[in-house]
């Protein structure tokens, strides 16, 4: 696992790099060619990497071949993201390089949640992750919703975070092992209250990472007070690496436990679609919209949990990809607009139509419409559920959701096409700008299509 | 392999005309179209005794595959589809759409999905097809419709989105219930879902039909329609009243009744009985509509109500006027809706209080509508007849309770659906013309795509031969 060391020296490179590079530009060329380098250390790792899982720094870590595809391509996701965004990272402050470098550390932290063997690395990998996030939220100084989601999110995370030791300390109580891999020897007919304790302490302190409903809260004032495109980072990669964690330790640790917490969690999945897509059409704000569909998504990703098969795995990795290109895409639009209100986007298909198209293929695939990535990734989880058995009330439910987020993904169509208007941007649409998103859009056709190409051999 | 020119042929001219920003795309939609009939009758011609189909992998792990299968039902279908859209073409050459090329190049991308939907053989690509069949519709009414048509099409949308949704869940459902875990071959997805114990293919059931009672529609399910066909531009209106109502009634006779035997058996006479009320009730409200496209839309309701009641009756020779009527429906609608489309553009209006003597100033576009008019209350010698004879025939002798009741019930929906097809002829090409307002006979174009329709309806009218032989394997497949 050469990647999680890597990571962590580009990072530190990316910060010098800063003191040496005046000019902003450059700044971030060389954070995308970094990437570029990172994203080559991840194929390296998987195509000189074992088949049987391997057991790094005296069994801390474990990796697997999932893990090692699934960092490869959301390093993939990290890349196009900052294709995609990068002219408009730098744009947000002055401090461009320490922003690609916090970014690199979060990259580092989701290398060590999909590949944790022993509770203590979940612990720093969530750590890792979290804290550059907290930065990132409040990196507009000058704003004060940027300070105000910065400082909600610090005092939440936190606080979960107390949550989250509380929890792994409680099964170590009852368990004297901080081991994954051993959990197993946890029995539904003597589970000791201790473990179910810390058992759900740490299934709450998931749901805040992942903005699951009722530990969603923070979701929609830190998403709208962030600047847009550490947004589009916190709502996709970051959240998908938090996703991996978490079935990680549900499904290796306590699959055997299924009765006691699925029902907790097919709960949870329910409120979370509901609150999601409910509140997401009362939205008047693109961008806020967005944060409502991340929580909505993440219901739908609940699905890879609650169903403990392999093709959860599978289709967890699907959404993840699927859903991070769409959402990145889809705020590479939103930070050329110069008001992200519905009426902001309309009439944007008489003056930009490339753009408009290619909205419209980001929306598509969010609101799972077949032939883009979004169908697919949402068939995988919806089939997982069904083999689990005993839920089918949830995938009807969740359909019936997916049917109310078409309502608010549309609302952006029907403004860009059907509406007359003039959508005004704050950014220059340049031709490398529509060749980067018609490539987004190709992957999102791609994986709709033949989404085996992105599962590799799992 | 040649199945697959159906589909891929208009899907790439779609694609070419969505791209091109030159005038080709009238050109393009007419020549590929005129590829996909010739094609479609040469399978005509194998199909008549042995499927023609073709299979290719396409996602390994989920066990999915691309395959098609031509038989005679699907070939009927697919010649329907392409026979209607070369008449829309034709006869809308001269008339001037804005953005061309986004307005053919989505008819062509519903048309290719209409298509795929009648041919597909596994379950996961008819979804895709009956989605891509969708979308392009979806655009072409919210761009190029009348009044209020974003709300419209957008309810239209939801609509069927909604029952699309409940059909994946019934799909995911059968599919993992298959003997490898994930097979969706309809073989395969017949044989999981007919082993279903009877209780669970009774829900399944629904899952599955609220799909596609809301896309023929059935009562209560409709309530989308009359607006939507109203709103839409004409050619779009063909697109969803010849052919989209039809993928309903195919897909209740290839994915609902052999899928789940015991649950449509169960539900037959609930089906039936929202069938007849519907029939009776639309056929009503088209007696008092004024204006010309909500009267055929209700009419279609009407219609399409029979053809729903009799395919739950589970008679062979009612299934196989359904088959028959699907073609005859097809083609009468769509002559109705071209009539319709000539009389607004020529006058300016299609309410039937200021319309009248069309016989005296366009003497042969009376004639057709005349012609067509017969044809769509079912009167001897025209196509509709046969169709509609078997259909009565079918549910006379079906085992249903109340068998006749409903025959009877349904009896009535046709004497009104004389009244007020009658009203409209007499109001719109008799009485007193219209002095301010004049308009010209026939073009060329018009012409020909309306010759075409009545000669389809006087030929099938007197030989329906080869439309009954085709289907005729079919039923004897259904269980």
């Amino acid at each position: 696992m050469k990647a999680i060391i890597a990571a962590t020296i580009l990072g530190i490179v990316m910060m010098f790099a800063g003191l040496f590079v005046k000019e902003k530009k450059s700044v971030v060329t060389i954070a995308t060619l970094l990437l570029l380098v990172l994203f080559g250390v991840n194929i390296y790792d998987i195509s000189f990497a074992e088949n049987a899982p391997q057991s790094l720094f005296n069994n801390l870590l474990r990796v697997d071949s999932y893990a090692l595809w699934f960092n490869m391509m959301m390093t993939g996701c990290t890349f196009l993201y900052v294709l995609l965004l990068g002219k408009h990272i730098r744009q947000v402050g002055n401090h461009v390089a320490e922003y690609f470098a916090l970014i690199f550390f979060i990259l580092c932290g989701i290398y060590l949640i999909s590949t944790y063997n022993n509770l203590l690395m979940l612990f720093i990998g969530i750590e890792i992750m979290s804290i550059p996030q907290y930065i990132l939220a409040g990196s507009d100084k000058q704003n004060m919703k940027s300070n105000e989601a910065s400082l909600k999110y610090f005092l939440m995370g936190a606080f979960t975070t107390g949550i989250l030791l509380m929890g792994i300390t409680l099964l170590y109580g009852a368990t004297g092992t901080f081991y994954i891999t051993n959990f197993t020897f946890l029995q539904t007919a003597s589970l000791n209250p201790l473990a179910l304790a810390g058992i759900l302490f740490i299934l709450v302190a998931f749901a805040f990472k992942i903005s699951a409903a009722p530990m969603h809260l923070w979701t929609p004032d830190v998403y709208d007070g962030s600047p847009a495109p550490f947004t589009a980072f916190m709502a996709t990669v970051v959240k998908a690496g938090a996703f991996v964690g978490f079935l990680r330790l549900f499904h290796i640790s306590f699959g055997t436990l299924g009765e006691h917490w699925m029902l907790v969690v097919a709960i949870i999945t329910a409120a979370t679609l509901l609150v999601g897509n409910i509140t997401a059409v009362y939205q008047q704000s693109v961008k806020r919209m967005l944060a409502y569909s991340s929580i909505a998504q993440a219901g739908f990703m609940l699905f890879a949990v609650v169903s403990v098969n392999a093709t959860a795995w599978q289709g967890m990795i699907i959404y993840a990809i699927a859903y991070s290109v769409a959402t990145i895409g889809m705020f590479s639009v939103l930070v050329k607009m110069k008001d992200y209100t519905y009426d902001g986007f309309n009439g944007l298909a008489k003056k930009q139509p490339a753009l408009a198209f290619f909205t419209t293929i980001f929306l598509l695939s969010l609101a799972g419409i077949p032939l883009t990535g979004g169908f697919m990734a949402k068939y995988f989880v919806l089939t997982a559920a069904v083999e689990q058995g005993n839920l089918m009330w949830l995938v009807i439910f969740a359909l019936l959701m997916a049917a109310v987020s078409v309502y608010y993904y549309f609302r952006v169509i029907m403004a860009m096409y059907f509406k007359t208007g003039d959508a005004e941007l704050r950014a220059e649409v340049t031709s490398t700008d529509r060749l980067l998103m018609g490539i987004t859009c190709v992957i999102i056709i791609l994986l709709g299509v033949v989404p085996h190409l992105f599962m590799g051999n799992l | 392999m040649i199945v697959t020119l159906l589909i891929v042929v208009p899907l790439l001219a779609g694609i070419f005309s969505l791209l091109a920003k030159n005038n080709t795309a009238k050109g393009t939609a007419i020549v590929s179209t005129i590829v996909t009939l010739v094609v479609g009758a040469l399978i005509g011609v194998e199909a008549y005794t042995t499927p023609l189909s073709w299979s290719i992998d396409w996602i390994p792990t989920l066990g999915t595959k691309v395959s098609f299968v031509a038989d005679g039902m699907s070939t009927m279908l697919s010649l329907l589809v392409s026979i209607v859209m070369l008449v829309v073409y034709i006869s809308n050459l001269n008339k001037k759409v804005e953005n061309e090329g986004s307005f053919y190049g989505l008819m062509l991308l519903s048309q290719a999905g209409i298509t795929g939907v009648f041919l597909a053989s596994d379950a996961l690509l008819f979804y895709f097809f009956w989605e891509l069949a969708l979308i392009p519709v979806y655009f072409l009414c919210s761009q190029w419709g009348g009044e209020n048509r974003i709300k419209v099409t957008f309810k239209f949308f939801i609509y069927t989105f909604v029952g699309s949704l409940m059909l994946l869940a019934a799909i995911i459902y059968l599919a993992t219930s298959t003997p490898g875990g994930s097979s969706f071959a309809w073989n395969d997805i017949v044989r999981a879902g007919s082993s279903l114990p009877a209780a669970e293919q009774q829900w399944v059931f629904w899952l599955i039909f609220i799909a596609f009672a809301i896309k023929m529609p059935i009562f209560p399910f409709h309530t989308w329609q009359p607006d939507a066909y109203e709103t839409s531009p004409t050619p779009v209106t063909i697109v969803l009243s010849a052919l989209m109502v039809k993928m309903g009634l195919f897909a209740v006779l290839r994915w609902l009744l052999p899928v789940v035997p015991a649950g449509a058996e169960f539900w037959s006479e609930t089906v039936i009985i929202l069938s007849v009320i519907g029939i009776i009730y639309a056929s009503l409200l088209a007696i008092v509509q004024t204006d010309l496209k909500r009267l055929i839309a209700y009419s279609s309701i009407a219609h399409m109500g029979l053809m729903s009641a009799v395919a739950f009756a589970n008679t062979e020779v009612g299934m196989h006027g359904v088959m028959v009527q699907m073609f005859n429906h097809g083609i009468n609608i769509t002559g109705m809706w071209l009539i319709v489309s000539m009389v607004e553009q020529r006058w300016g209006t299609r309410d039937m209080r200021e319309l009248g003597g069309m016989a005296s100033t366009a003497p042969r576009m009376a004639i057709a509508m005349v012609v067509i008019a017969l044809a769509n209350i079912a009167l001897p010698l025209t196509n509709g007849f046969i169709g509609e004879f078997m259909l009565f025939n079918g549910l006379f002798s079906s085992e249903v309770a109340c068998g006749t009741t409903y025959m009877i019930l349904a009896g009535l929906g046709i004497i009104l659906g004389a009244v007020y097809t009658l009203n409209m002829v007499q109001r719109t090409a008799y009485g007193d013309a219209i002095a301010t307002k004049q308009g010209g006979d026939l073009t060329r174009n018009e012409y020909i795509g309306l010759a075409v329709i009545i000669a389809i309806i006087i030929f099938l009218g007197v030989y329906p031969k080869p439309l009954l032989e085709m289907t005729s394997g079919m039923v004897s497949m259904m269980p």
